[in-house]
C-alpha cells in the first residue's frame, strides 16, 4: 500500500483515525515511527475520569444503595437517578477522551480492554473505577490488569464473587475468568473450574466498593488446579493461568484479530503469542509487534474491518469541528446502533464484526450524515434499557419515554468553514482525489456519482456535500 | 402452483440454477398457498411481567400470604376456572379464553435462572442455555435456514426502530421497522441506488460484501413489504398506542401476499419495583386493547385461524411481594398463547406450585425452548433440532 494509506490504515486500527492535524504531523514518517510517536503519547498516566468523588458523603449513599441499605424510598430514588445520570456523563466524558486525547492508543486499547472485561454493573462508582483499571493498565502489564480487574468491585458483584463462599461457592467468576478473559473454552476442565471457584472464596468489596480477603468465608485447604497442587488463593489461580502458553495465545489472538478485523492464521499468532510471554505479558510489546509487522500493511487487512458505533462516532467527532451539544446525538446514536459504553450485552462483550450492521444500523449509519448539513430531525426511537431504568416508570405513569430528558431528535452543528480551511492549498480538480482518500480507506467509490450528487456552487459547499456523501457510504463504514 | 414450482426447479436443470431469477427463487421458498400460510406474531412483555398477577391463583393461601399489599382479590380477577382467574384488564383475553382462542403455558423458564434483565431476555432470544453465549437469535437463525440466497429477509420482521438479537441470524437478519411506510421512505434517496449499482465489490472483501448486500436488501425489502402492506391495509379501527399501530401494520401485512412469517413486537417496561399494581393494570390495558382490536380484525379478515400469538416476558417475579408494593426479579413465567387454530385450549399444565420454591421463587416446569421448538416445527414446519441446536419436547398445544 501507498505510505499516504499505510498512515491512515494505522490511525484508523491504533486510534479512532486521522483528526484535522493528523496529516501534518505524520506525513513522510514510516509506520514503525509513528506507532513509537503513537505510543510515546500514550505513556503519560490517564487522569481519572472522574463523576462522583469517592470521598464524598454521595459515595457512601450511593454504595448503601447499591447494596440496598436503609435509605428512605425518596433517597433511593435520588440516587438512581444521579446513578443514571452518572453513567451518560462517564459515557460522554471517555468518549471525549477518544475523541480529543493524543494518547489515541491508549484509548483504543481501553475499549478493546472495555468489551474483553465486559461487565454490566449497575453501580457508577464500581464502573468509574474499573474503567481507570482498563485505561491506566490499557497499555501496560497484563497481569497486573488481570489482578485489578479481578480485584475491583465492579467484576466481584458482577459475577457474583461476593457470594462464593467456602461453604457455598459460586463459580461464576471463575469461571468466565478462564473461558472469557485468559485461556478460552477447551483448555481446562470442570474440575479446574470447581477448585479456582475455591481458591477465591472470601474475595469481595466492602462498602466503599475497596477490595477486602474475607479469611472466614475462604476455603484455605488444598486445591489441585491445572495439574498443580497447593492452598491456592486467588492471586495463586492469576498466576498458574499466566504461566500457560495457552493464555499469551489466547489474548493474542483476540487482540491482532481485533485489530486485524478478521481471525488471523496461526502462523501469524503463535510468533505474536511467543513475543507476548517472553515479555512478561507486556501489552506495548504485543502491539509493536502487530502494528510494525508486514502483513498488518497488506491490501487484504486494510478497509476489511467494520467500525463499531463508538469507533463510528468518535472517528466522524474527529474529522469534523463540532460545535454545540453534543451529548444528545451520541448517547442517541449509541443505542440506535448497540454499542452504549457500559452496557455491554453479556460477560462476552460486543461481539462485533457483521454484528454491528442490519438493515436498521446500516441506514441508521448510511443516513446520519445528512443530518450534518444542521436542522433537526429523528433518525429512530432507540429501545429502552431495563437495567438502566431499573424500575424507574413505577409509579411514574406520565414518563412512558423514560429516559431521562433525551430527546430522540439529532441536531447537530458543524464548522464546515474550520473544516474546509485544511484543504485550502488543494487545487480544485485535486480536491474529490484528497477528500476522498482522506476520508475512505477503499477505493468501491466512482468518482462520476459522487459528482453528480455534490454541490459545486462553492468550493465550501462543494467540500461540505462531498465529504457527506462519502460518509453516506457503506465503505465508510470500514476501516 | 406445485406445477409450476416444478417446472422452475426442473427448468434450472437443464439451464443451470443461475438462470433462475433470484426473486422467483425466494419465492419458490415459500409454501405454495399464497395468502393462506401460517404466521406467528411474538408479543414480548419487556422488564419481567409479574406471571402471578397475570394469571392469579385465586384458590391458594400462599398467594395471598406472600402479596398482602397486591394481591388481586378472587372476585376482581377473570375467572378462567375454579382456581385461576385473569387479570380485571385482561378482559379481551377472558373472551378469548371462553371463546377456545387462548391457551395458558405456567411455569415456563430454564435451569439456573438468571435475574438480569439483558441476560435473561440475551437468554430467551437467543434460546441458549443460561452457561452458553450465543450471539444470533432464535428467529434468526430460523431465518437462515429459511433464507439463504434469497432476496428479502423479510420472513421474520421486528415491528420497532432497532432489530432485537431474536431477529439476527448468522447469514442473515431479519428487519425492523415501524411502519413500512416510514422505513420506505427512510430508503428513497437516489444516491443510494446510484452507489448500490455503480459499485462492484471484489468477493473477498467479505464485510464490503455485507454492507452492500444488507443495504441491497435493506432497499429491496423497504419497497416490497411497502408495495404490500398497501395490497389490502386493515380497516379496522385500532387504539392510537404503539402497540396497536404495530399490530395493525401486521393485520395488513397478513392479508397481503408477503413472505413473511413471523412477526416480532414489544411492549413494557413491566419492571414493577414499585407500585407494581398500577403500572400492571396501565400496561396490561394497553396490551388488551390492542390484542382485542387486532384478534377481532384477524376473525373479520378470516385469518385468525392462520396466526398465532404467543406472549413472553425474560422473567416472572418473586412471589414475595417487596416493601414498595412491587415485586422484584423472578424466575419461571406464564405464556399466552392466542389462535383460532389451538389445539388444546386453557391451561396446557397446572399453575406454578408455590409451596414448592426454590429460594423464593418459581420452579419451571416447561423449558421455553420446547415452545419455541413446537412452534418451529409444529406450526412454522421448521427444522428446530438445527435452529436450537437440542432435540426438544414437542408440546400438543398446536
Amino acid at each position: 500500500m501507498s505510505p499516504a494509506k499505510n498512515q491512515l490504515h494505522l490511525l484508523w486500527r491504533a486510534g479512532f483515525g486521522p483528526d484535522l492535524k493528523s496529516y501534518e504531523n505524520f506525513s513522510a514518517k514510516s509506520p514503525a515511527e509513528i506507532f513509537d510517536k503513537m505510543l510515546l503519547s500514550s505513556s503519560t498516566q490517564p487522569e481519572m475520569l472522574k463523576v462522583f468523588s469517592p470521598d464524598s458523603g454521595e459515595f457512601r449513599d450511593v454504595v448503601r444503595e447499591g447494596l440496598k441499605g436503609g435509605i428512605t424510598t425518596q433517597q433511593r430514588a435520588a440516587f438512581r437517578q444521579k446513578n443514571r445520570e452518572g453513567f451518560k456523563e462517564l459515557n460522554l466524558l471517555w468518549l471525549d477522551q477518544m475523541v480529543n486525547s493524543d494518547a489515541q492508543l491508549r484509548e483504543k486499547m481501553a475499549l478493546f480492554w472495555h468489551g474483553h472485561f465486559a461487565c454490566r454493573v449497575n453501580n457508577i462508582l464500581y464502573q468509574q473505577e474499573l474503567l481507570h483499571i482498563i485505561r491506566e493498565n490499557a497499555l501496560g502489564d497484563f497481569r497486573t490488569l488481570l489482578t485489578a480487574v479481578s480485584r475491583s468491585a465492579a467484576m466481584l458483584a458482577f459475577l457474583n464473587n461476593q457470594q462464593n463462599r467456602k461453604k457455598k461457592p459460586n463459580e461464576n467468576f471463575a469461571r468466565e475468568l478462564m473461558e472469557l478473559f485468559t485461556m478460552g473454552r477447551g483448555n481446562y476442565s470442570e474440575i479446574d473450574v470447581k477448585e479456582s471457584a475455591r481458591a477465591f472464596t472470601g474475595w469481595g468489596f466492602d462498602l466503599q466498593g475497596k477490595f477486602i480477603f474475607r479469611p472466614a468465608l475462604h476455603d484455605g485447604g488444598e486445591k489441585i488446579f491445572l495439574g498443580e497442587k497447593g492452598n491456592f488463593t486467588g492471586d495463586d489461580i492469576i498466576r498458574v493461568i499466566l504461566e500457560q502458553k495457552k493464555t499469551s495465545f489466547y489474548i493474542s489472538k483476540k487482540i491482532a484479530s481485533f485489530f486485524a478485523g478478521t481471525e488471523l492464521p496461526e502462523r501469524i499468532i503463535q510468533p505474536l503469542a511467543e513475543i507476548f510471554y517472553k515479555s512478561k505479558y507486556d501489552i506495548a510489546v504485543l502491539l509493536k509487534s502487530i502494528f510494525t509487522s508486514s502483513w498488518f500493511y497488506e491490501e487484504n487487512y486494510s478497509g476489511n474491518r467494520i467500525k463499531s458505533p463508538v469507533e463510528w462516532l468518535v472517528g466522524i467527532r474527529r474529522t469534523l469541528p463540532f460545535s454545540g451539544d453534543q451529548n444528545n446525538w451520541q448517547l442517541i446514536m449509541e443505542k440506535l446502533l448497540g454499542q452504549v459504553l457500559f452496557f455491554p450485552p453479556n460477560v462476552a462483550g460486543w461481539p462485533g464484526g457483521i454484528n454491528w450492521i442490519d438493515s436498521s444500523t446500516l441506514m441508521y449509519r448510511l443516513r446520519f450524515p445528512v443530518l450534518l448539513n444542521g436542522g433537526s430531525a429523528e433518525l429512530g426511537r432507540p429501545k429502552e434499557d431495563d437495567d438502566v431504568q431499573m424500575g424507574r416508570m413505577e409509579d411514574d405513569s406520565a414518563s412512558k419515554s423514560a429516559d431521562t430528558g433525551l430527546n430522540k431528535k439529532i441536531s447537530l452543528s458543524v464548522n464546515w468553514s474550520e473544516y474546509a480551511l485544511q484543504f485550502e492549498s488543494v487545487p480544485r480538480n485535486k480536491l474529490m482525489e484528497q477528500i476522498r482518500s482522506a476520508i475512505l480507506l477503499t477505493d468501491n467509490q466512482k468518482t462520476d456519482i459522487l459528482e453528480k450528487y455534490t454541490d459545486a456552487g462553492s468550493r465550501e459547499n462543494y467540500i461540505r456535500t462531498l465529504t457527506i456523501r462519502l460518509m453516506s457510504t457503506p465503505d465508510y463504514q470500514l476501516c | 402452483m406445485i406445477k409450476r414450482r416444478k417446472f422452475i426447479q426442473g427448468s434450472s436443470l437443464f439451464a443451470g440454477s443461475l438462470m433462475v431469477p433470484r426473486f422467483l427463487k425466494a419465492l419458490e421458498a415459500q409454501p405454495a398457498e399464497a395468502g393462506r400460510q401460517k404466521s406467528l406474531v411474538i408479543i414480548q412483555l419487556s422488564g419481567g411481567n409479574d406471571g402471578l398477577n397475570t394469571v392469579i391463583p385465586v384458590r391458594n393461601d400462599i398467594y395471598y400470604r406472600s402479596r398482602p399489599g397486591i394481591a388481586i382479590k378472587s372476585a376482581d380477577g377473570l375467572a378462567i376456572s375454579d382456581e385461576a382467574a385473569i387479570h380485571p384488564s385482561l378482559s379481551a383475553f377472558k373472551e378469548l379464553y371462553d371463546e377456545g382462542y387462548l391457551s395458558v403455558a405456567n411455569s415456563v423458564g430454564y435451569p439456573n435462572p438468571d435475574r438480569s434483565h439483558f441476560r435473561s431476555m440475551d437468554i430467551w432470544q437467543s434460546a441458549s442455555g443460561s452457561d452458553k453465549y450465543i450471539s444470533t437469535g432464535w428467529l434468526g437463525r430460523y431465518l437462515d435456514a429459511m433464507c439463504s440466497g434469497c432476496d428479502h429477509p423479510s420472513q421474520i420482521l421486528e415491528l420497532d426502530d432497532t432489530l432485537s438479537l431474536a431477529l439476527k441470524g448468522e447469514a442473515n437478519k431479519g428487519i425492523a421497522l415501524r411502519d413500512p411506510r416510514r422505513l420506505y421512505n427512510s430508503t428513497r434517496d437516489q444516491f443510494y441506488q446510484e452507489v448500490l449499482d455503480s459499485v462492484k465489490v471484489p468477493e473477498k472483501e467479505a464485510a464490503a460484501e455485507y454492507l452492500y448486500k444488507t443495504m441491497a436488501s435493506t432497499i429491496s425489502s423497504a419497497g416490497y413489504i411497502f408495495e404490500q402492506s398497501r395490497v389490502k391495509p386493515s380497516s379496522h379501527s385500532y387504539p392510537s398506542t404503539a402497540l396497536a399501530q404495530g399490530l395493525k401494520n401486521i393485520a395488513g401485512l397478513i392479508n397481503s401476499d408477503i413472505n413473511t412469517r413471523v412477526y416480532y413486537i414489544s411492549l413494557g417496561s413491566f419492571d414493577s419495583h414499585a407500585g407494581q399494581n398500577n403500572l400492571q393494570t396501565r400496561l396490561f390495558r394497553e396490551l388488551n386493547d390492542a390484542v382485542k382490536a387486532f384478534t377481532t380484525d384477524l376473525k373479520q379478515s378470516k385469518r385468525f385461524d392462520d396466526v398465532i400469538i404467543f406472549t413472553f416476558s425474560e422473567f416472572g417475579r418473586r412471589v414475595n411481594q417487596n416493601a414498595s408494593n412491587g415485586t422484584d426479579h423472578g424466575t419461571a413465567n406464564n405464556m399466552f398463547f392466542i389462535s383460532g387454530a389451538l389445539k388444546q385450549k386453557g391451561m396446557i399444565n397446572p399453575l406454578p406450585d408455590l409451596a414448592d420454591l426454590q429460594d423464593g421463587d418459581l420452579k419451571y416446569t416447561i423449558d421455553f425452548r420446547d415452545i419455541y421448538a413446537t412452534v418451529l416445527h409444529s406450526w412454522l414446519g421448521a427444522d428446530d433440532r438445527s435452529i436450537l441446536g437440542r432435540s426438544s419436547e414437542y408440546l400438543q398445544f398446536i
